[in-house]
């Protein structure tokens, strides 16, 4: 590791300002994938501004009846959350589903959302890797690409988000808060991630001197009946092959809402808006779920080792939506 | 530009005891309770998240000592394999020895500080992937839940069913 500057924060102001101040610098918060970046020396910092004390890791319910979490909670103080677990299960199901039991008592929800990818070359700093090197080539286009993105992908990168929190926050209709030196701002989740095109190691829309405060999830009252369905290597400490975060809401047998989103298929967590309009107005059947499934995964493209994906995908979103569609309740 | 600042000076609290110690903000709470306080019941595995070796608590919550900086634990509270024998053996110790749940013992720490903090973790009313609904109220610790909840501790020699037993039979010896 390459040595830093470690800087303890204690309220906001001081973390943005010791940033601002100091190009190169990082924010810390539970250390599981920044500390193990920086071992590797794919992260360089300077300065590491330790975040994890700062007074936002509350959880509660917003005015509007929606939910509001604390950039700095932890992933298994959300997972455990009695207001999350019965209003948003798929959020909860989500964050049991990734990491280990170690790593969510370390893990915060600010640092999820910024979690970089597992790309095996993207770690290897003997491999080609334009997210670490622009411009450098990519060497996962060729190689072992079994766990590599199937939809959004670019020649210049087919890294996916590791995330399953934020695979269950796409499917919401979630806003992202952070703070920064010109003040706060709202970002739309689906803004947030970015895909690859021709600046892969460009993840997201916050600049480097921006700290994330809050996630805010809108109310709605049908997410009670949702689920997060991931399919792995590993029944369990795994990242996804395929995963789906799905909400489904019906009226005599009519979908009247239908909420989408797909892990380990992407750059970003994956809004199925081609398969929510679909779902839309249509009978909750089989046949349905089927013709939104097809719809979203259209545009896919497999690799050598990863074409499978494109398959199991579809059926993991009818898969779910029949969970859904049977049980009738949340789960 | 300017060289970075990387000595900190820290109290850890471990098993009861403050140690006073400078350290270079690098040095992980591993390194820490191995090279600086040779408390080496918590073993290095992968040092890099992967396996649970490494495992002990903070308060009462199980982390990765590989992932955490030591400088980041200034004044926490730190339990590891070394604090739980009071006089006699902790009773996960004990079952852990009763039921086989080791065979070369290198993971054995690690796994008996996360199953203390994982039945920690239960009565607090956490769910896990294999619960039945998250939003219901948690159930018993089944077989399947044991081996959910303790999947972040690797065991190479393939213990896991003297482990589970072990967890399983203690868990069900403080059950209200």
């Amino acid at each position: 590791m390459r040595p830093f500057s470690y800087e303890s924060a204690s309220d906001t102001a001081s973390a943005v300002r010791l940033i601002a101040a100091r190009g190169g610098s990082k924010f810390l918060a539970g250390g599981t994938n920044l500390v193990d970046l920086m071992r590797e020396e794919i992260e360089r910092p300077e300065l590491v501004i330790d975040v994890r004390g700062l007074p936002t890791g509350g959880i509660s319910a917003s005015a509007d009846g929606g939910l509001t979490i604390g950039a700095a909670a932890t992933n298994t103080a959300v997972a455990n959350d009695r207001f999350v677990r019965e209003r948003y299960p798929l959020i909860a199901q989500a964050i049991l589903s990734g990491a280990s039991g170690q790593i969510r008592n370390m893990a915060t929800v600010g640092g999820n959302l910024l979690q970089r990818t597992r790309c095996s070359y993207f770690y290897d700093l003997a491999s080609r890797c334009n997210k670490r090197a622009p411009r450098a080539g990519c060497d996962a286009l060729e190689g072992f690409n079994r766990y590599h993105a199937i939809l959004g992908a670019s020649e210049h990168c087919i890294a996916v988000h590791p995330s399953d929190l934020c695979v269950a926050l796409a499917a919401l209709d979630t806003t992202v808060r952070a703070v920064g030196p010109n003040g706060e701002r709202a970002i739309p989740f689906e803004e947030l991630h970015r895909l690859p095109g021709d600046t892969p190691q460009i993840e997201t829309a916050l600049s480097a001197d921006e700290l994330i405060t809050a996630v805010q999830v809108a109310r709605l009252d049908c997410a009670r009946r949702s689920v997060y369905r991931k399919i792995r290597d590993r029944s369990s400490y795994a990242f996804a092959l395929v995963s789906v975060a799905a909400v489904l809401e019906t009226s005599d047998g009519v979908v009247t809402t239908a909420r989408l989103a797909l892990g380990g298929v992407a750059h970003k967590p994956w809004r199925a808006s081609r398969a929510e309009q679909v779902l839309l107005g249509a009978p909750a059947t089989s046949e349905t779920f089927g013709r939104a499934a097809e719809a979203e995964l259209a545009a896919a493209v497999g690799r050598k080792d990863n074409a499978f994906k494109i398959e199991l995908a579809k059926r993991a979103i009818v898969d779910a939506l029949e969970e859904l569609a049977s049980i009738g309740g949340a789960r | 530009m300017e060289t970075p600042a990387t000595t900190h000076s820290i109290t850890l609290r471990v098993n009861g005891a403050e140690h006073a110690l400078a350290v270079d903000a690098r040095v992980s709470l591993l390194d820490a309770l191995r090279e600086r306080l040779r408390l080496t019941g918590t073993k290095k595995g992968c040092n890099q998240g992967a396996c649970g070796a490494c495992t002990v608590l903070a308060g009462d919550k199980r982390i990765l000592s590989c992932l955490a900086l030591a400088v980041q634990f200034d004044h926490v509270s730190i339990t590891t394999v070394e604090g739980l024998a009071n006089g006699e053996l902790h009773p996960l110790q004990a079952a852990f020895v009763e039921h086989d749940g080791l065979q070369c013992g290198y993971c054995t720490p690690g796994q008996i500080c996360s199953a203390i903090g994982m039945l920690a973790e239960h009565r607090a009313g956490l769910p896990s992937a294999v619960s039945a609904q998250v939003a219901a109220s948690v159930g018993e610790l089944t077989d399947d839940e044991i081996a959910e909840r303790m999947s972040g501790n690797l065991c190479r020699c393939g213990a896991y069913v003297g482990i589970r037993a072990a967890i399983r039979a203690v868990a069900d010896r403080v059950r209200p």
